[in-house]
């Protein structure tokens, strides 16, 4: 088991270490260098030599990848060229809220989805899975974007309940960032609550349609007792690994979800660090996002091995 | 001993179909369970059976309900209940034994806590009573170390002991009826009879009445005071077991009987023409009548009742009945004798063969071989004559599909040789292999619904071959097809029809078509015959022997059917744990059986005949690995004699019938102590 799970931590760092490699290689396979790009027209002169000076852009890229890389291990991202700061103070804030937002909609929608998606099997083809699939297959279909127009045009504009765009001062409290994030959590659960209830039901139907499901209730096991015993728990296991994806694309940062509120997570920095060609933030942000999934991959696939009795005396036994 | 614990009354089940029609799976099903009987119902696959038993708990499949007719269990009918009061009646009055225990038990759940399940609900045992009774419960059906077995999970045992858990499990509740599903189906021969037997002895031991429901008529004859035997949702006979196994008066049950290859004949059983109907195409008259060769124009108009013949106390549906009584002494004897045209050539010969399903190693992997000390498959040496039916048997885990898929160039052998005529070296890499070698050996799979493309009519299905290996196209290529379907008895008009628009028989038939399609040597044959209906099995493998015999095709037959080898190999080799431990011509290895294996298996066969007994001589110990060293069977023989089994591989012996044996005992000692 042990040795199971340092393995795996092994292929996570391998991973990390090729998507690394990737970057850094991308980054330099690009036309003209970080400098170039960054200062476009005023890359001349003292400047550029200025720049390429503070980058260490003088040195050959093994050895500045050496040095990254080393940086990177000990928790260095180097400076950023826009904000003039070192990285770790851009991503700071962005990573608390890119958090909440994640933590807030994964509070709710899991297991709002989770719920949603037993009632819709238990009650196949009946009425509540009617309207409930409806909704969820509706909210899935829109793109995230419309949505999250309509959820403005409509609850902040029309109605005025709720700020448009979200603006959070650096000494928010938590009850002001609350209010301010409830439109972008809307509009994240509907997709993530739909696909997920979706995931949910149709697990949960293949469950009840099994053998042992029929053996029970030929057992005269109770209905309710039924599914809490030897429906659900079969039925939950292959949901944690879409939970998983799920939690690292939220805390990845929703790219569109967070353009669109004006929202200052790890998506936004994305976009605007591409945008302003701020290739030291870019890379950094790369490595990060890939330990996230990779992080959250891992830990998905160790409490599958965990909770499935299957798997784990499979690994005991080898 | 003559009271009626359950009596289903004109029972019909159905469905709504797409059209809006009623269709009725069950109709007017009727019949008494008594006291402390078992009752076998048996019938082929869609003939209503397990819905009959199922519908005797209450229980109706989603998507079926009840047309007309009640359940009643001590006069209270079971499918007006609501589900409140059927909780207390299931596992309590009624339990079911359920077919695939493996499948039947919840697998997140520990074999304790489900045994411990059934004991909350239905008795007031506290707590340390209740794990009293459950090592207690475990120990009846006789499981290793009932102590730690309860804190093991599902899918730690073995498929024979998973079904003994079931059992356990449906005892807990002191049941007055227990309901049995096809519960040995899918266990290997000696596992079978084993279960079997435990299932006698509970039913003697405790009193319950038993429903035994099954296709196998072996396992029914072993267990059943009476038998019940279903025909397209109908009962078509019904009495005591004895008289209907050998005296049927039904066409049906007749002919099943006569299709089953038996392990004392030497020959092919003689097959039933045609398959049961679908539920709703039948309108008018005998169910029957298009397989039958009693009917009359009277059965085509007129379906028959349920008729009482009070001299054998048995009910029959059919007008013709009277013409089968005391016909009944040739239903041993009407075999097609197989004539065997082998040549004397060698067609194939795997030398010393051995094939590993361990990883490749990194290292192994640059080298392209494989190091396995105990390989799953090891020192096969079998030399196949042109034209001859030679057949792989073993239980589960024997290595005979193994072998085939070595053969056929699926699985890479590890070590020795496959020589294809004339001492030709064949790769053990398919894509080494050249397009002759490739069309030679064909191979038919076990279930032709998942070995024909669902996409792909008749005609598509048995043109690939013709395409790739002869380049045949256009009128040709028609001409071919209808000739091959000729061959296989099918009609010019199956072509346009998709694999769903055939019925399992004909399904198979095309796979067998498309083999043949390839003019191949050999056709390597894997359990061709288990996914079809007994009374199809036989129509598939006198088709099987026809061909042969016309072409001389060289058939490899892996079944793990005893009896149907039997019928169709002309030589059998006899596999445990990956290697061989009899081979000999099939007369004298069914007559003589020297190796104890050999023995054992063919002990456990479960004939259609309440007077054979299956003779149990060794444990059925499931053994996951084949042993480091020794003769592979020393874990369960009956006869080791020490400490040279554990330590050395037995040599061969060529006993005075042609049969050779790996075994220490001396051949002819071996056969004095069976006698």
């Amino acid at each position: 088991m042990l040795l199971l799970i340092l393995k795996r931590i092994g292929l996570g760092l391998i991973t990390l270490f090729i998507v690394s490699l990737i970057t850094f290689v991308g980054v330099e396979v690009l036309p003209g260098d970080a400098c170039t790009t960054y200062l476009e027209r005023e890359a001349y002169g003292a400047a550029l030599d200025a720049c390429i000076k503070r980058l260490g852009l003088d040195v050959p890229a093994y050895e500045r990848y050496l040095d990254w890389a080393s940086n990177v291990i000990r928790g260095d991202f180097g400076y950023s060229l826009s904000g003039e700061m070192p990285i770790n103070e851009v991503l700071g804030p962005r990573v608390k809220n890119s958090l909440v937002l994640a933590s807030v909609s994964i509070l709710i929608g899991i297991p709002l989805a989770i719920v949603l998606g037993i009632i819709t099997a238990l009650w196949r083809d009946k009425l509540p899975d009617i309207m409930i699939s409806t909704i969820t297959i509706f909210s899935m279909t829109i793109p995230e974007f419309i949505s999250a127009t309509l959820l403005i045009l409509i609850v902040a504009i029309w109605l005025g309940w709720l700020p448009g765009i979200v603006i959070i001062p650096s000494d928010a409290t938590f009850y002001e960032l609350l209010s301010n994030i409830i439109l972008p959590v809307v509009a994240i659960s509907m997709i993530m609550t739909a696909h997920m209830a979706r995931m949910v039901r149709s697990s949960v139907i293949q469950v009840m349609a099994s053998d042992y499901v029929q053996m029970a209730i030929l057992k005269g096991v109770p209905y309710w007792k039924m599914v809490f015993r030897h429906v659900l728990p079969n039925a939950l296991l292959p949901a944690i690994n879409v939970v998983a994806l799920t939690i690292a694309w939220l805390l990845g940062g929703v790219v569109v979800t967070e353009v669109v509120f004006n929202y200052p997570g790890l998506g936004r920095l994305v976009i605007e660090s591409i945008s302003n060609r701020d290739l030291p933030v870019v890379q950094a942000l790369a490595i990060i996002l890939a330990s996230i999934y990779v992080g959250i991959n891992l830990i998905a696939d160790l409490m599958t091995l965990m909770l499935n009795p299957r798997l784990k005396s499979l690994q005991i036994r080898k | 001993m003559n009271e009626i614990i359950e009596s289903v009354k004109n029972l019909s089940i159905g469905f709504n179909s797409q059209k809006g029609k009623q269709i009725s799976i069950l109709r007017n099903v009727s019949t008494n369970i008594k006291k402390g009987e078992t009752v076998g119902i048996v019938g082929e696959s869609g003939s209503g059976k397990s819905t009959l038993a199922l519908a005797m708990m209450g229980y109706i499949k989603q998507g079926l309900f009840p047309l007309k007719g009640e359940c009643l269990f001590k006069s209270e009918d079971l499918l007006k209940m609501s589900s409140r009061q059927l909780e207390k009646i299931r596992g309590r009055k009624i339990a079911m034994i359920p077919q695939n225990a493996g499948q039947a038990l919840t697998p997140n759940l520990k074999i304790g806590y489900q045994i411990d399940e059934a004991l909350r609900l239905h008795t007031d045992l506290k707590k340390t009573e209740r794990d009293k009774k459950i090592s207690e419960l475990l120990n009846k059906v006789r499981l290793p170390s009932p102590e730690t077995m309860a804190f093991r999970y599902p899918h730690e045992l073995s498929g024979g002991q998973q079904q003994r858990v079931a059992v356990a499990m449906a005892l807990a509740g002191k049941p007055d009826l227990l309901l049995l599903d096809e519960p040995t189906t899918g266990l290997d021969v000696t596992t079978q009879a084993h279960v079997l037997e435990l299932l006698r002895f509970i039913a003697k031991d405790t009193g319950t009445s038993m429903i035994y429901v099954s296709h196998d008529l072996g396992a029914i004859a072993q267990v059943s005071d009476r038998i019940v035997v279903m025909y397209a949702g109908e009962i078509v006979l019904e009495g005591p077991a004895r008289k209907i196994l050998k005296e049927p008066i039904h066409p049906y049950t007749y002919g099943l009987l006569k299709s089953i290859p038996k392990l004392s004949l030497d020959g092919l059983p003689s097959s039933m023409p045609g398959s049961q109907p679908q539920p709703g195409s039948i309108n008018e008259g005998c169910s029957f009548y298009d397989r039958c060769n009693l009917a009359t124009d009277h059965c085509k108009k007129n379906s028959p009742d349920l008729e009482h013949i009070k001299e054998l106390d048995t009910n029959v549906r059919c007008f013709n009945h009277k013409e089968l009584i005391n016909q009944n002494n040739n239903l041993q004897t009407s075999i097609t004798k197989k004539s065997n045209n082998s040549e004397a050539i060698e067609v194939l010969k795997l030398k010393d063969v051995s094939i590993s399903y361990a990883k490749q190693k990194f290292f192994d992997q640059l080298f392209d071989k494989i190091s396995d000390q105990n390989p799953t498959v090891k020192d096969i040496n079998i030399d196949i004559k042109k034209g001859e039916t030679i057949a792989l048997v073993g239980e589960s885990g024997s290595g005979k599909s193994t072998i085939l898929k070595s053969i056929a160039g699926l699985l890479k052998t590890k070590d020795g040789q496959i020589k294809f005529e004339n001492d030709r070296i064949l790769s053990s890499d398919l894509k080494m292999r050249n397009p002759n070698d490739l069309r030679a050996i064909q191979l038919i799979f076990q279930n032709p619904d998942e070995s024909l493309n669902p996409n792909h009519t008749v005609e598509q299905i048995l043109s690939q071959p013709l395409k790739l290996y002869f380049n045949l196209s256009g009128e040709e290529l028609k001409k071919n097809i209808i000739e091959l379907l000729k061959k296989v008895r099918l009609g010019k008009f199956y072509m346009s029809r998709y694999p769903r628009q055939l019925s399992g028989g004909e399904k198979q038939r095309v796979a067998v078509a498309r083999a043949f399609a390839a003019k191949p040597d050999i056709i390597l044959c894997d359990e061709v015959t288990s996914a079809l209906d007994v009374s199809v099995q036989a129509a598939v493998l006198n088709l099987l022997q026809q061909l042969k015999e016309d072409l001389g095709t060289t058939y490899v037959f892996v079944s793990h059917d005893l009896a149907v080898v039997r019928a169709i190999s002309d030589r059998v080799a006899v596999l445990y744990q990956g290697r061989l431990c009899e081979i000999g011509p099939s007369q004298n290895v069914y007559k003589f059986p020297s190796h104890p294996y050999t023995e054992v298996l063919l002990g456990a066969v479960l004939e259609p005949d309440p007077d054979i007994k299956p003779k149990l001589v060794a444990e059925d110990v499931v053994e996951e690995k084949p042993p480091e060293k020794g003769c592979s069977f020393q874990g369960r023989c009956p006869r080791k004699i020490g400490n040279i089994c554990n330590s050395e591989v037995p040599p061969w012996q060529i006993g005075e019938n042609g049969n050779a044996i790996r075994c220490h005992i001396n051949i002819e000692e071996l056969a004095s102590l069976q006698q």
